[in-house]
């Protein structure tokens, strides 16, 4: 299968792992992955600001880069960017009114996937350690964003495949199904709230005695990781495809304050 | 222009884009697959969660039941249509107890009604899914004063008119008719959520289920 | 009735009232959050409902058949209003009840004062009613010399205590069972000294000190949750049992409705009779609900009123995206699941109509550019757990979005130096305009470690972005973007993701490793 890869904006620029772990993966299982370059972002943030005529632009660059001929599916390592994706374009096509877009819009919403998605209903991964070779011998939680939970109603997808990787002891996170508190441009316009609710998710996390928290986010995975560090918790965070990626050859390593045993294999 | 017309002209305004009225999905339950003695088992469990005295009884020994359960009442309201049999055992040993009877004719006034320890009711029909008795102010009910204002409500339920779920109780009432659905004695959950049982309406609820 | 409209279209008409955010959301959120016995008392509160909520709809087979059906009702009312309130009307109306109609808060308390003056009576009391709090009744009522006792306990401990509600079902959610005490202790004439704060007593007390009232009453004032409109029955539901005091002794009731209360039919509320209980107190069923179709003779208030309000309501009915705020039945299942709400409380939110369905329909009934009511439709991570518990599955989150549009959409048309957050929007739509631009962007990423202390973390940034940085880090940028390392470096089939560190910092694949 051929697979275009949307590595969203905050991937791209912020987590340039979580992209290369998501590439990693599926060529391990034989697909070529292709990169359309005109690709930046999804448009979420402007969209969920009300910033709908400059959504406008970044949406069009979006289904420009990716209304091609040239892949079977898209995937993209975001619950929120693809629930964008998929929600979204459309709306804001509709409130701008470009019907073309629209129609394009809809035509790449219908194909794109977020990882966990393609993973589970169209790769048919059901054992990460059998099937992945996934291997990462550590204790860990993991918090579904919202909008892959509640949007692309993705139910235990993420969590099942991280339940499944060789080594590894999952932790429930209590209020597991609440907010983290990002939010987009929430987290600067209400930020006292949106630290509230990222200090109730953080207290929740350090309960569970895990050395990292997972999620399939890297936005929401920023802002719980920040809100720790900055309260000096040992306990950092990690895209579920970069414990997917991780090998008993290639093992995750870790630097920083965060100590695991078997880092340094 | 007046209110009305001015407000009828807003509306009208604001659906000029004509919006569509959807075919409405009714794929909830309309019926009930459950047999009678599990809908009598299930309204059972349902007014006994929520604080409600039930007594499952064979008709014929209604008069005796209520006879029981108001020993040591000095009096009672009952409606003018409630059937004089369910009466029948009351003054036998307890002939101190005073019988009013609510009718068109004679109205008792918010008064009287405050000073009696009891009301006696029929009704009209039950859910048990929902643990709901509904009054639907028929001559066996009466007027809807008389179940509220005393402290202490007594409803005699025959067994065949309980029904499952909501929409077989609604379609058997007659939607003008003064209702009241009763589900348990009163409560309130305005203190920290919690539901306690007995604010201003009755705050004893017995039912007695006529088999 | 039919639809098609021929007239000249009108401007929207906006409501008035208690429907404003007074200061803007995030200043109001602040003061709010540093009140920890508030903190703790909504955190209790909410999660005891979340609880009870969860287990009763889970009892249900067919929730999520019922709340398509309700959903598809509201929609179909909405579509159909001027004939369903047609069908209402005449059918109240020959059952001996009167019908008024209000265009706002204002002309609704006028005739409401007008109907209790012609009954001579100086006092009232009430049932709980969103719809009197939104047309501020009481106040209006005590300018006129009337008095209005609310007979609901949450409201009571409200208006004794000269306080707001908080919540639209339990408007004093933000007091706890000793502040209750306190309340009755101080402001209750002849409450108990050794009263305690047992709810059990504390309801006990309400009884006492409001029986005696409810027993000479000569006007009751109401609100109503559903209007049915091929029967022109009337709903209230309730708990306590002071809503059937309140209709059924006094001889005059006087009922206050918005013009969206309707329901097409008497076998529709089988539908909203299962939704709202469940989803509003968490029970099977409420304690008490009262239907009365105009005028009973011999049985309750002879003297029948009911005002059908707008107030607003057009204004969002004429919002094609935000129209379905007005499906809403006022369960408040969306706040009691918002974590917002949660933490800030009903007051933050200004209006009547606090949380995620305030956020909305606050501003569609006012207008966006009324008072402070811009600031609401921010107030939401837009996690979307609203959208999840309402029972007429109004999708608040989009609502949200959409009035946000309306919001900076009524900013432009001002002549106004740029804010940073439209500095922000504008540099984002450059940047990601294209994927040529974002590598360009991109290429400036090391720099961002100067930003960075020796932990690689940026702990302060300027402007706007300060308030994330005010409590979380933002990790050093990498060396590279993604792009940079697939242009340069990818080689298909080999990819391996060496020396991923995971933790709080973003340091890229050439970073250090431990």
């Amino acid at each position: 299968m051929k697979i275009a890869l949307f590595a969203t904006c905050i991937v791209d620029a912020m987590y340039p792992r979580t992209a290369q772990a998501t590439v990693a993966l599926l060529e391990r299982l034989g697909h070529e992955v292709v990169f359309p370059a005109g690709q930046a972002c999804c448009g979420q943030m402007h969209v969920n600001s009300g910033y709908f005529k400059e959504a406008h632009t970044v949406v069009a660059n979006h289904v420009k880069a990716f209304d091609t001929d040239d892949y079977d599916v898209a995937v993209a390592p975001s619950g929120s960017c693809v629930a964008s994706v998929k929600h979204q374009h459309e709306l804001v096509a509709r409130r701008c009114g470009d019907a073309p877009l629209e129609e394009r819009a809809a035509a790449v919403g219908a194909r794109t996937y977020e990882l966990s998605q393609l993973l589970t209903d169209v790769l048919g991964i059901t054992d990460a350690a059998a099937q992945l070779g996934s291997y990462f011998p550590h204790k860990v939680t993991y918090h579904p964003s919202c909008h892959g939970m509640r949007l692309l109603r993705l139910e235990d997808r993420q969590l099942n495949l991280l339940k499944s990787v060789g080594g590894i002891e999952m932790v429930e996170l209590p209020e597991a199904d609440q907010c983290c508190g990002f939010g987009g441009t929430f987290s600067m316009k209400n930020a006292d709230v949106s630290a509230a609710m990222n200090q109730d998710k953080a207290a929740n996390i350090c309960g569970t005695g895990a050395e990292l928290c997972s999620g399939g986010d890297a936005s929401c995975l920023m802002h719980i990781g920040g809100g720790l560090s900055r309260q000096g918790s040992d306990v950092g965070t990690l895209h579920f495809a970069e414990i997917l990626a991780s090998t008993l050859e290639n093992p995750v390593t870790v630097t920083g304050g965060v100590t695991l045993a078997g880092s340094k294999r | 222009m007046s209110a009305r017309e001015d407000i009828m002209g807003r509306i009208a305004s604001a659906l000029r884009d004509a919006p569509e009225t959807p075919v409405v999905p009714r794929e909830y339950r309309r019926s009930s697959n459950m047999s009678a003695e599990q809908r009598l088992e299930q309204l059972v469990d349902r007014l006994e969660d929520y604080k409600a005295h039930v007594f499952v009884t064979p008709a014929a020994q209604a008069p005796a039941k209520l006879a029981e359960l108001l020993a040591g009442s000095a009096s009672i309201v009952v409606p003018h249509g409630l059937p004089r049999e369910w009466l029948a055992e009351l003054t036998d040993d307890a002939g101190s107890l005073e019988v009013h009877v609510d009718s068109p004719e004679r109205r008792l006034t918010v008064a009287e009604l405050d000073a009696v320890d009891a009301v006696v009711t029929a009704a009209a029909t039950a859910v048990s899914e929902t643990g709901t008795i509904m009054l639907d102010g028929s001559e066996a009910q009466g007027r809807r004063i008389i179940s509220l204002v005393p402290d202490r409500h007594i409803c005699l339920l025959r067994a065949g008119d309980i029904v499952e779920v909501l929409p077989e109780a609604i379609a058997r009432l007659e939607a003008t008719r003064p209702q009241t659905w009763i589900s348990g004695p009163s409560a309130t959950s305005d203190i920290e959520l919690e539901r306690v049982e007995g604010v201003h309406g009755p705050r004893t609820l017995d039912v007695i289920i006529l088999t | 009735m039919s639809n098609t409209f021929l007239g000249m279209p009108t401007l929207p008409v906006f409501g008035h009232g208690n429907l404003n955010a007074t200061e803007p959301f995030p200043q109001a959120a602040r003061r709010e959050l540093a009140n920890t016995q508030l903190r703790a008392n909504l955190g209790h509160a909410t999660h005891t409902i979340r609880d009870k909520r969860l287990k009763v709809v889970a009892e249900l087979p067919d929730w999520e058949q019922m709340r398509d059906s309700g959903s598809a009702i509201k929609d179909a009312t909405m579509a159909n209003l001027p004939a369903m309130l047609e069908a209402f009307e005449a059918n109240f109306t020959k059952r001996g009840g009167i019908i008024h109609w209000a265009r706002d808060a204002q002309e609704a308390n006028e005739i409401v004062t007008a109907l209790i003056r012609e009954t001579g009576e100086t006092e009232v009391v009430k049932v709980k009613s969103m719809a009197t709090q939104e047309i501020g009744l009481n106040e209006y009522l005590e300018e006129q010399g009337i008095a209005a006792y609310e007979t609901d306990l949450a409201e009571l401990i409200v208006q004794l205590d000269h306080d707001k509600p908080s919540h639209i079902l339990v408007p004093a959610i933000h007091k706890n069972r000793s502040q209750v005490r306190e309340i009755f202790l101080r402001e209750m004439p002849g409450v108990d000294p050794l009263l305690t704060d047992e709810p059990a007593r504390l309801a006990e007390a309400a009884r006492k000190h409001l029986r005696k009232k409810f027993l000479t009453a000569k006007v009751a004032i109401s609100g109503a949750n559903f209007g049915l409109a091929d029967t022109g029955t009337l709903t209230v539901v309730e708990s306590e049992g002071n809503g059937r005091m309140c209709l059924t002794l006094p001889e005059t009731l006087i009922t206050v409705m918005g013009i969206e209360k309707l329901l097409p039919s008497w076998s529709d509320l089988e539908v909203f009779m299962q939704l709202l209980p469940r989803s509003s107190t968490g029970e099977r069923m409420n304690p008490y609900t009262s239907l009365w179709t105009g005028v009973t003779p011999g049985d309750g208030p002879q003297n029948v009123h009911l005002i059908m309000l707008d107030n607003g309501r057009t204004a969002a009915l004429a919002d094609k995206m935000g129209r379905t705020a007005l499906n809403c039945i006022r369960c408040s299942a969306c706040m009691n699941v918002c974590p917002v709400y949660e933490r800030t409380g009903g007051h933050a939110y200004g209006s009547t109509y606090p949380g995620p369905i305030g956020a909305i329909l606050s501003p569609l009934m006012t207008g966006i550019k009324s008072e402070e009511n811009n600031s609401l439709p921010y107030a939401s991570s837009l996690c979307g757990a609203c959208f999840d518990a309402c029972p007429v599955k109004i999708n608040i989150p989009e609502i949200l979005v959409h009035l946000r549009g309306e919001d900076i959409d009524s900013q432009r048309a001002k002549i106004k130096v740029p804010t940073q957050m439209d500095l922000m929007m504008k540099g984002a739509e450059w940047a990601f305009s294209s994927g040529a631009k974002l590598n360009l962007l991109e290429r400036g990423l090391p720099l961002g470690k100067l930003a960075a202390g020796r932990d690689k973390v940026i702990k302060k940034l300027p402007g706007i972005a300060g308030g994330w940085t005010k409590t979380r880090d933002i990790p050093a940028p990498p060396n590279r973007s993604f792009r940079q390392w697939w242009d340069k470096e990818h080689k298909p089939g080999t990819a391996v993701v060496p020396g991923m560190t995971p933790g709080n910092s973003a340091e890229n694949s050439e970073g250090e490793q431990a």
